[in-house]
């Protein structure tokens, strides 16, 4: 079917319940020099709606970052594509060729923040010159003129000084270049954008320029959805709609914001939130959680669930066999226990 | 806290780089008194001067006025050897442990030094014991690490090498500039406990440089909050964050996520 024909059949949904981006069982792995495969990414299925954002945490090396590259078709060694599909507005990105990915899905309708987005820019060219850049690529029939007008306008409505557009990027503070960088890469008004940790280098009063402006964008409809990945639990419960914990590889709960930090169900997402710290009363009593153990090594083939050598309540039936998801309500998780005993073992561990 | 002794006390404390028209004041007026025993947290935002104080008082950089007393006393930061004296009692952890280790030295060798540091002299065995000790203590194996030179190491277990480097030390005075702005929030948990049970162990103090409200919050006995060079306000930290005089604190803190409270993205 070509994506036209696919656009008129999806007309007819409800917007605010049309798919624009669904992965199914996607698994990729990295080479090393050594020719040992490890399996960064490893089963992950999700779909995300139009207007929503989804939050994606977990711990450094669980895979977040990798799972974004893949998303975006992003294989260069030593990144391969082992399995699974990924649909970005009904499009298999996986039956295109790298040419073909470029012009019409990467930019267009899928828009990616690395995670040093920085030292992204090249620091000898002035931040007009990446707007003529992609403009030449996507849309030739423009005028040089015609690009800056539309470049400085887009400024304008992201309450961003147009004359940012004539200055080198290190001639910006660290704040305003991760902001300069998200316009940029949603000039083209991309249907999703995923941003890889955007205010992890950041203070607490740039991060908050950039949350605004990520929510002007969605606010003014120039992006429709957002994947946001990153550490900060608090943030990601002001800022998604949904989150997804992945744990060495997998994606071990998904929930609403208020439900995964309020009451979590899977051991490992449990233990996630006892990290969180914030300056509010009653903080200095709170115990903090650390997790002992490090995550397994996935470069073998692991059997049974992943987290058991860390999770208190690990049985013996956790160490064997694919651990399935289950499903709760609406909520969908990667462990054995039913919600009724996970919540009576966190509620005793309280007492 | 305030009974206990002055360890490192700071008046007036400026600090200005450039001349002429490139004149940048980094550090301006800063004073403070840091008991023994005690947990610090100097927050601010970036380029607020908090790196630029932290390297004032590790003697790393000379202030262009005031003055910083030990115990008491001015430093003698002026030989080699007066420098060495004053780091067996005062340590840093910073950042980027990346950047923090000699990547042409063993990690073995990184530990001795410790001990070379200390004008300790001891047998192969007891250097042996001394390190496993240390290692122990972070969860690292050192039979496994003492032939690795850093770059062989992940983030996190150079993070926690920094920290056997401070338990083999033994400092008075710890600063940590953004030990945990780096690692996500299990590992901060971890590197928390770790740095909490070495203060318990020996009564050392702790000068956390953050821009971390919360964490800062949670840590601490007495904050400092730092404005352009400036300390705008200090006190207790209960004081500081559940009532903030300065309209400066009360902004940091309002840019802050909480996940008990709205999140006022307008202002």
């Amino acid at each position: 079917m070509s994506p036209n024909m696919l656009e008129i059949a999806q007309s007819d949904v409800p917007a605010a319940r049309r798919t624009v981006l669904e992965v199914k069982e996607l698994k990729t792995y990295y080479k090393t020099r050594l020719k040992e495969k490890v399996h960064a990414v490893d089963g992950v299925s999700f779909a995300l709606e139009e207007g929503k954002t989804l939050g994606i945490a977990g711990e450094s090396g669980c895979g977040k970052s990798t799972l974004a590259l893949s998303l975006m078709g992003f294989y260069f060694p030593p990144l391969y594509y082992s399995s699974g599909s990924i649909m970005i507005g009904g499009i298999d990105i996986m039956q295109l060729s790298k040419e073909q990915l470029r012009k019409r899905i990467l930019g267009r309708e899928i828009a990616y923040i690395p995670q040093a987005a920085m030292n992204a820019l090249n620091p000898t060219l002035k931040i007009l010159h990446f707007i003529e850049d992609i403009m030449k690529e996507h849309r030739p029939e423009l005028t040089k003129s015609q690009v800056r007008e539309m470049a400085a306008e887009r400024f304008r409505t992201l309450h961003l000084s147009p004359d940012v557009l004539n200055a080198y990027p290190n001639e910006l503070s660290g704040g305003m270049k991760q902001r300069t960088v998200i316009a940029i890469s949603t000039i083209l008004n991309p249907n999703v954008l995923v941003a890889d940790e955007p205010t992890s280098a950041l203070d607490v009063t740039s991060q908050k320029a950039v949350i605004k402006l990520l929510k002007e964008l969605i606010g003014k409809k120039f992006i429709k959805s957002l994947i946001f990945i990153t550490h900060e639990l608090p943030l990601l419960y002001h800022v998604a709609d949904d989150i997804m914990v992945m744990y060495a590889g997998e994606i071990v709960e998904r929930g609403t914001a208020r439900q995964m930090i309020f009451d979590p169900y899977h051991p490992y997402t449990k233990r996630l939130m006892g990290s969180i710290i914030v300056p509010e009363e009653g903080m200095k009593a709170h115990k903090l959680a650390a997790i002992p153990g490090a995550p397994p090594n996935l470069k073998m083939a692991i059997d049974g669930c992943r987290f058991a050598d860390r999770c208190t309540y690990a049985a013996d039936a956790c160490r064997h066999g694919k651990i399935d998801n289950r499903t709760a309500g609406e909520r969908v998780y990667r462990c054995i226990f039913g919600p009724g005993t996970l919540k009576e073992w966190y509620a005793s561990e309280e007492r | 806290m305030k009974n206990a002794d002055v360890l490192l006390s700071g008046t007036n404390i400026t600090k200005v780089f450039g001349y002429g028209k490139h004149k940048k004041t980094a550090v301006q007026d800063v004073s403070f008194s840091f008991h023994e025993g005690e947990i610090v947290s100097i927050v601010g935002e970036s380029g607020s001067g908090k790196t630029t104080l932290a390297k004032m008082l590790m003697g790393l950089l000379k202030e262009t006025s005031g003055e910083v007393r030990y115990r008491g006393k001015p430093r003698q930061l002026k030989s080699h050897a007066d420098r060495k004296k004053y780091w067996k009692d005062i340590q840093a952890i910073f950042q980027d442990p990346f950047s923090s280790f000699n990547v042409f030295h063993k990690v073995e060798k990184l530990l001795t030094d410790c001990m070379k540091l200390q004008g300790l002299k001891l047998t192969k065995e007891e250097q042996f014991r001394k390190m496993k000790e240390a290692c122990s203590f972070v969860n690292l194996k050192f039979e496994e690490l003492h032939n690795k030179y850093p770059f062989e190491l992940s983030g996190g277990q150079m993070q926690r090498l920094m920290i056997a480097r401070i338990f083999m030390l033994h400092p008075k005075i710890l600063i940590a500039d953004e030990p945990t702005s780096m690692i996500d929030a299990c590992s901060r948990s971890t590197i928390l406990d770790m740095l909490l049970k070495l203060r318990k162990e020996n009564n050392m103090t702790i000068i956390f440089i953050t821009h971390d409200v919360g964490l800062a919050y949670y840590v601490s006995d007495t904050l400092y909050i730092m404005e352009k060079g400036r300390i705008v306000e200090s006190g207790p930290a209960e004081d500081v964050i559940l009532n903030p005089k300065h309209r400066y604190t009360q902004q940091l803190i309002s840019d802050v996520p909480k996940i008990h409270e709205e999140w006022n993205l307008a202002n």
